[in-house]
């Protein structure tokens, strides 16, 4: 009898079980998109992008409001990682239009045809951004940013040590044991960083890694790594002043109460990236794509782009955040390369460079 | 009541039929198709560049470190996991069953995190950094064994406690020593067990991405992070095939030897005979609970770096970490606090939400697999049949995630299988990553009901659903409750496929962390720790809800 009692009150604890996990379900709930319109038009359009990407709820729905498009948002990996998927997927794109290929992918994204020709207005201040050697503008810039040599300047007040300004300092005596930088072979600023000095030295510029890591240098697999762990300002209770990372990460080591930063970006030391939107070829719905193009160029988005990503708007005139404004400083003329030789050389350079830092 | 050979066969096909079915479209269908554009790079067959790429000398360096770091961490995860085997075990004591659950929890914490942590201790200057860990394999192999000394504990540790004890009782009456009982009797019948644990180690050890992308930095590279490497930076999938090939081929093989270690009498199936005398602890467990202080330890010290880290920032202790959870950063003036698509308390929702559609998919699979791999077979060839449908639901196990997430991009985009935009995919990827798991709990148990008690159901009249609700569902429940608890915890650690497949506002808590801790600023970095700790939480709380049922969970392998 007690048997049966409980194995009633069993039955009912898994009944109430599933009956409130049934309500979590996803499978329920599932929306199908790619609708139509009055007039037989796609009133869905998908953006492909990187794990990065972030913009605000009222930002994206009052594009939708405006241009009556469900926008579709699929994010994940890197740039590299996006820029694959595209040409692996090339015949049957999984989306209408693509943020986030930067400059040191834009010409394999160009070289194996992913996009289609789009007429996006540029807004001022976008041209001098265009991917060199991108004659048909395929790929608009949408943001910009610089991977920068970044120090903590508390320490090196503390230790009455001059702070280095150039990437030659690095390799003198005095910054010894003091530098990290992600891998180049597994993270985009590390690679960065990498073309920094191939644009610097040119064909010196192994001679010049090898100074380094002579120098004590510390390689960290990624960005989080040398930043958040190993730096001195990072999150944790790291002991290297001197790190690789952005000329914005400035504005985010500002102590709370505070108004000056306890970092600075070595300005001579810059490496400029660049992020560009593309119409899809093949695209299902290319006028919503371009759409989609003309809105990451707008004003909305582009005084958006700093405090959601970490990155600076390419139009000109768009207001900055306060930290940014006056804690963020910009090099004057960051190193580029050509991103044609990028492609052409870039597997071998990072074959060297490895045999260089894990020598 | 005359069935033919190929009559059982057709059936045991129907009932392997959803999970095959489900297999074949979501596991077989993307890999192959990776495969292809490997070896047809340009529409011809080229085998040549595939053997180009096995001669490089990178390669060969990097199949060797996977196979020797994979190695060492397996046999020291076994050395490690069996004095804890015992202990959490054998004797019975207050708290035994928390300890078990605590050892449990870095099976699951994102790789990401545990990356960090480990990095925060072993470098120069951590408080660990006195071992001179960091940047070497040393340093990996040890992550490793931190990941998955709980998969040997509770293999091992749940035959140990349905062992048989009068055999080694029998023998120190007879006047063998402690050493001689456990070399002579305990651990031939524990052999399955150990055999089984360690294989599915080395699969998720020559697996195993984050830990060896975050510790091994440049230097290091396993098969895994290769073909990472290979396939989303430099586009060889000529390379990135013969490496995945190269994988498959050392899963096959791995689960044909095991599958043969394995094939002794399974001492879990006889434990229904004897029951085990729950005892308290004597003078001889001393040593093995010793050991189990010891590991505690070493696995509670990254746990630890990470919550004092959640708890701690320049001005001293604070819960500011926790409290920013709640918010998406669009209100928040507080020195750039991080403005995310969802609030992370959202984001734990969700991947509780994708956990439940993971988990009841992973039980229909594994309970459908399970019965069929365990009805006895009549005939040699049906045995293979069964023996082969087994080893094919270990494969997902070890084959790269990034292969299988390309692989759906590519293969899965066309009707009647055009399920690259299905909410679906995370959970059903998910499912899959948990099914062995599920599989492995459930088998030991439905293969130690005596066939004799259905027959009896059968001639008394049941009808086969009948039998299975008379017979089998009574003692196969509660394995079905502690692996759902599995399959749950797996789907809310989960980061590999997910990361391919969520969508942009449904992201999952692991996916959440692995943005927040790429951030700068002091309140991301102490947010992605506080999220982590959650998520550990959270999980050790539906392990412990697992213990609570007392059931052997994961059986033999």
């Amino acid at each position: 009898m007690r048997c049966a009692i409980k194995r009633v009150r069993t039955t009912a604890v898994l009944a109430a079980a599933v009956l409130a996990t049934a309500s979590c379900s996803l499978v329920g709930g599932e929306d199908d998109g790619g609708g139509t319109d009055a007039d037989g038009n796609p009133t869905t359009v998908v953006l492909l992008t990187h794990g990065s990407f972030s913009l605000p709820d009222e930002v994206v729905a009052a594009f939708e409001e405006e241009s009556g498009l469900d926008l579709d948002i699929r994010s994940g990996g890197d740039a590299g990682e996006v820029t694959n998927r595209l040409v692996l997927t090339k015949d049957d794109p999984a989306g209408d239009v693509v943020f986030g290929i930067d400059n040191a992918f834009g010409s394999r994204a160009l070289d194996e045809g992913v996009l289609a020709r789009a007429d996006v207005a540029w807004p001022d201040g976008a041209e001098q951004f265009a991917l060199p050697g991108d004659d048909d503008r395929l790929l608009t810039p949408v943001d910009n940013g610089n991977v920068c040599v970044n120090i903590d300047t508390a320490y090196f007040a503390e230790k009455g040590l001059a702070e280095p300004e150039t990437l030659e300092d690095l390799t003198e005596p005095a910054y010894r044991d003091l530098f990290v930088t992600p891998s180049a072979a597994t993270s985009s600023p590390g690679l960065a960083f990498l073309l920094a000095t191939v644009a610097e030295y040119g064909d010196e510029w192994p001679a010049y890694w090898e100074r380094l890591m002579a120098n004590g240098t510390e390689i960290a697999s990624g960005w989080t790594d040398a930043y958040q762990v190993a730096f001195t300002q990072g999150g944790g209770d790291g002991d290297r002043p001197i790190v690789t990372s952005y000329d914005s990460s400035p504005a985010f080591t500002v102590p709370e109460g505070g108004t000056a930063s306890t970092t600075r970006a070595l300005l001579d030391t810059c490496f400029l990236q660049v992020e560009y939107a593309g119409v899809l070829a093949g695209a299902a719905n290319p006028d919503g794509a371009a759409q989609v193009v003309e809105w990451l160029v707008s004003p909305e988005v582009q005084a958006a782009l700093p405090d959601n990503m970490y990155v600076f708007p390419v139009a000109d005139g768009v207001a900055l955040p306060e930290a940014w404004a006056t804690l963020a400083e910009r090099p004057a003329d960051p190193a580029e390369v050509d991103p044609a030789e990028v492609a052409a050389e870039r597997d071998a350079w990072l074959e060297e460079w490895t045999e260089i830092t894990t020598r | 009541m005359t069935r033919t050979s190929t009559g059982r066969t057709a059936a045991l096909l129907g009932l392997a039929a959803l999970p095959v079915g489900v297999l074949a479209v979501f596991f077989v269908l993307p890999v192959a198709g990776m495969l292809e554009r490997g070896l047809w790079p340009e529409g011809g067959f080229d085998p040549g560049a595939v053997l180009d790429v096995l001669a490089r000398p990178r390669v060969h360096r990097v199949l060797w470190f996977t196979l020797w770091s994979s190695t060492t961490a397996t046999a020291l995860a076994v050395v490690l996991g069996l004095p804890a085997a015992y202990a959490l075990y054998r004797p019975t004591y207050p708290l035994r069953g928390l300890v078990r659950g605590l050892l449990l929890v870095p099976f699951v914490l994102p790789t990401v995190v545990v990356g960090v942590a480990f990095r925060q201790l072993l470098r120069d200057g951590g408080p660990l950094g006195f071992l001179g860990l960091d940047g070497t394999p040393a340093g990996i192999v040890t992550a490793l064994v931190f990941f998955n000394v709980a998969v040997v504990i509770r293999t091992v540790g749940s035959a140990w406690e349905g062992l048989d004890r009068r055999p080694a009782e029998a023998a120190a009456a007879l006047g063998a020593s402690p050493v001689t009982v456990f070399r002579t009797v305990t651990l031939p019948a524990l052999r399955p067990a150990v055999v089984s644990a360690a294989s599915v180690v080395f699969l998720f050890c020559a697996t195993a991405f984050g830990v060896v992308l975050t510790l091994g930095g440049t230097r290091y590279a396993s098969v895994e992070t290769e073909i990472y490497l290979l396939t989303t930076d430099l586009l060889d999938l000529p390379a990135a095939a013969a490496l995945s090939i190269v994988q498959l081929v050392v899963v096959v093989g791995l689960l044909l030897v095991a599958g043969r270690a394995r094939r002794v009498p399974d001492p879990t199936v006889a434990r229904h005979a004897t029951t085990a005398r729950p005892r308290g602890v004597r003078r001889g467990d001393v040593p093995a609970l010793a050991a189990t202080v010891l590991l505690l330890v070493a696995v509670a010290t990254p746990i630890l770096t990470l919550v004092l880290g959640s708890l701690r920032d320049d001005r001293g202790w604070t819960l500011r970490f926790y409290r920013a959870l709640a918010g998406d950063g669009a209100t928040g003036t507080d020195g750039g606090a991080p403005r995310l698509v969802v609030p992370v308390t959202e984001a734990l929702v969700n991947s509780l939400r994708v956990a439940v559609d993971a988990t009841w998919m992973s039980l229909l699979l594994g309970m459908l697999v399970a019965v069929v791999v365990t009805r006895r077979s009549r005939s040699r060839a049906e045995r293979r049949l069964r023996g082969v449908l087994d080893g094919f639901f270990m494969l997902p196990l070890g084959v790269s995630a990034v292969t299988l997430g390309f692989g759906f991009l590519i293969t899965l985009d066309e009707p009647p299988l055009d399920l690259r935009d299905s909410a679906l995919l995370v959970p059903i990827a998910q499912a899959l990553v948990a099914l062995p798991l599920v599989v492995r709990t459930l088998v030991p148990v439905l293969a130690g009901i005596d066939d004799r008690q259905r027959q009896a159901a059968a001639s008394l009249g049941a009808g086969a659903l009948r039998t299975l609700a008379t017979v089998d569902l009574p003692v196969v429940w509660k394995p079905l409750l502690a692996a759902a608890g599995f399959a749950f915890a797996v789907s809310l650690g989960e980061f590999g496929a997910t990361s391919f497949l969520a969508r942009e506002d449904h992201p999952t808590l692991p996916i959440v962390i692995f943005r927040l801790i790429g951030r700068p600023g002091e309140l991301s970095y102490g947010m992605a720790l506080a999220a982590s700790v959650v998520l550990a939480a959270t999980t050790a709380l539906v392990l412990l809800a697992v213990e609570r049922l007392r059931v052997p969970a994961l059986g033999a392998w």
